[in-house]
């Protein structure tokens, strides 16, 4: 198990190289001289290439990368040139606002989607498949404004249960806290659980054909036995990974749900980092999410190996 | 004799296809009494394992089954599933082909073997762990013990399979069924597997059912053997009976392509020509009558039906027997 662990990890460092030269490249081919952007356009030549030449950006492009890459191994992903705050502080802020966020959107995904693709693989191709499949389908097809929009219609405006829109720190007032978080987790959840159901249901059928399968049926163990123990573990694979990609997304924040929403978490950093051009930020924020996403996959695998003990022991 | 363990009565199977609806078992009644072994033998395709699959019930969901299978008094076709579900692996147990694929690959051996003992008999987990051990070692697992904590992929086929056979022995049960158990495996291990069948067959006195395509495996080992083509069973006989004088042309055709130790090399297998008829279009005659040498017009026309022979217990379905004086010796 440790040498599976070593091995794997030995496949994350050349990707997190990858993932930082990538940052640092769309951060610098970005069209516009930083320096233009800190003095305005009103600034002469001569202080835009003393600035210029302040921040090292008339040197070549791998040195820049080099030099950022030293800085970044130490800890230190730059300051914002506009509110002074360093990228570190300004994702420890945010971050727990998506965490939670993505936590509770994962969550409600999960409960939503693996009962409903068991429920589904069990009696496939009957009403209840049929009518959930659809739903699913459905469900994958609105965008996450419009179910935004609905549900704030439903449960703020006219039933007046939640909180349209907000946030207070968990704490503070942890209560008020989690009744900002429903509408926004459930608007991600509504887009999440039919990618789980399909991929898991779709398992979930294939497994429930195999031989090992009928021997559980024959040695007379009970149906949620057969459903539980014997199909759903060597089905999970897949959901395993969904899950995984779902939550590396979400760290990353959500643009478009935070917005709606008003959540400080790192999708409006980014957003207000874009508008601002922010470059440190916006490079620094998005190296970190990528990191995060890597992170999150390296514990898939590890996962897999959990599920799965072939892979454990190295057969697959 | 002592009363039928399992009769099967008239039991047909129809499996639904996009051409049609295909008869995989064509109105088969056999029966088998309790500590005897029966033979089901026949090609790929002949209904042999939708015939075990119908006494399990363990049937696709789309599969039509008729007829009844009376075992130890009830019919399991109409039986509830609760009933039937107490009475698997305590009564009726089953040993797959592949032991690659009929074992759980995420579950240790010993989880696989447990809930089995847990499920049927009131054993708590020491005593189930205990039993395991003993079942293991009675297959010939050499380190029981630590064979429980293993996962499938670390055993080899042969061992694989013994420790299907020890989950299906787990509960005592009355009749097991062993569906083609040594196909997937290594020549050297076949005998030996059906060596174990054969000794725990006799030591806990339970009746068994051995599907195969090879007369040979049957040859010693079974009390009676019924030859499967098309779904159909076209002869039936006490196994000694039917080496001694086979009567339908299909038995001898599959006897004379099993590859025998006294024939010179590079003799030509003396196969069957042809392949078995499309079970979505039924012929009106004799299914083996196409490939068969001794095939006549009436063969064409009509279905012969199983009829007795000279000797009792043995039936055959054919309107031109075999006329030879002396058997053909396995």
């Amino acid at each position: 198990m440790v040498a599976f662990i070593a091995r794997r990890f030995l496949y994350v460092v050349p990707v997190l190289l990858a993932v930082s030269l990538l940052t640092f490249l769309i951060a610098s081919l970005l069209p516009g001289d930083l320096a233009y952007v800190i003095l305005g356009d009103q600034a002469t030549p001569e202080k835009v290439a003393a600035l210029r030449h302040d921040m090292g950006l008339d040197q070549p492009l791998w040195w820049r990368y080099l030099s950022w890459l030293g800085h970044v191994l130490q800890g230190d992903l730059g300051r914002s040139f506009r509110t002074g705050q360093t990228v570190l502080q300004a994702v420890s802020e945010r971050i727990p606002v998506s965490f939670e966020l993505m936590l509770m959107a994962e969550f409600i995904g999960l409960l939503i989607g693996v009962p409903v693709a068991i429920a589904c693989a069990a009696r496939a191709g009957s009403a209840f498949d049929r009518f959930m499949t659809g739903s699913a389908f459905a469900m994958l097809s609105m965008p996450s404004f419009l179910v935004a929009i609905l549900l704030i219609y439903l449960f703020a405006v006219e039933l007046h249960w939640l909180p349209a829109t907000g946030y207070v720190p968990f704490t503070e007032e942890p209560l008020a806290n989690l009744r900002f978080f429903v509408l926004p987790a459930l608007t991600l959840a509504l887009a999440e659980w039919p990618g789980i159901m399909r991929v898991l249901r779709s398992d979930m059928i294939a497994t429930l054909q195999e031989d090992y399968i009928a021997l559980a049926k024959a040695k007379g163990l009970k149906p949620s036995r057969i459903l539980f123990v014997h199909a759903l573990k060597p089905s999970s694979l897949t959901l395993v990974t969904v899950t995984g990609i779902n939550i590396g997304r979400l760290l990353g924040g959500t643009l478009i749900v935070e917005s709606i929403f008003a959540l400080p978490g790192i999708g409006r950093l980014l957003v207000g980092a874009i508008y601002t051009r922010d470059l440190v930020i916006l490079q620094g924020v998005v190296l970190l999410v990528a990191c995060g996403f890597v992170i999150v996959n390296f514990i898939v695998d590890m996962l897999y190996a959990v599920l799965d003990p072939r892979i454990r022991h190295g057969h697959a | 004799m002592s009363p039928p363990l399992l009769t099967i009565e008239d039991v047909a199977v129809e499996l639904p296809t996009p051409r049609g609806d295909l008869r995989a078992v064509d109105h088969v009644d056999l029966s088998l009494e309790p500590g005897r072994t029966l033979g089901i033998v026949g090609e790929s395709g002949c209904g042999k394992t939708m015939l075990s699959r119908a006494i399990l019930q363990l049937l696709p969901k789309k599969a039509k089954l008729s007829g009844r299978v009376m075992f130890d008094g009830r019919d399991l076709v109409r039986l509830a599933p609760e009933s039937l579900r107490r009475l698997r692996a305590r009564d009726l147990a089953v040993v797959f082909q592949d032991p690659m694929t009929s074992l759980n690959p995420v579950l240790t051996i010993g989880t696989q073997l447990m809930e089995t003992i847990q499920e049927h008999l009131e054993l708590d987990v020491p005593a189930a762990r205990k039993r395991s051990i003993e079942l293991l070692a009675a297959v010939g697992i050499p380190a029981p013990e630590q064979r429980l904590a293993q996962y499938p992929h670390q055993c080899s086929g042969g061992m694989r399979q013994r420790i299907a056979i020890a989950i299906a022995l787990s509960c005592e049960p009355k009749l097991l069924i062993a569906d083609e158990p040594t196909t997937a495996l290594d020549v050297t291990i076949q005998a030996q597997i059906l060596d174990l069948l054969a000794r725990e067959q006799r030591r806990r006195h339970m009746a068994m059912i051995i599907i195969t395509h090879d007369l040979g495996v049957v040859a010693g080992r079974a009390d009676e053997v019924a030859v499967m083509y098309a779904g159909r069973v076209v002869e039936r006989a006490p196994t000694q009976a039917l080496f001694k004088r086979m009567h339908m042309p299909y038995t001898e055709a599959l006897l004379a392509a099993i590859p025998k130790l006294e024939t010179a090399p590079h003799t030509p297998l003396p196969a069957i020509s042809g392949r078995p008829p499309d079970p979505t279009r039924p012929l009106k005659g004799c299914s083996f009558a196409p490939r068969c040498r001794y095939a006549a017009g009436r063969c064409h026309a009509a279905k012969p039906e199983l009829k007795s022979a000279e000797i009792s217990g043995h039936l055959y379905a054919c309107f031109h027997p075999i006329q030879m004086a002396e058997g053909m010796s396995a």
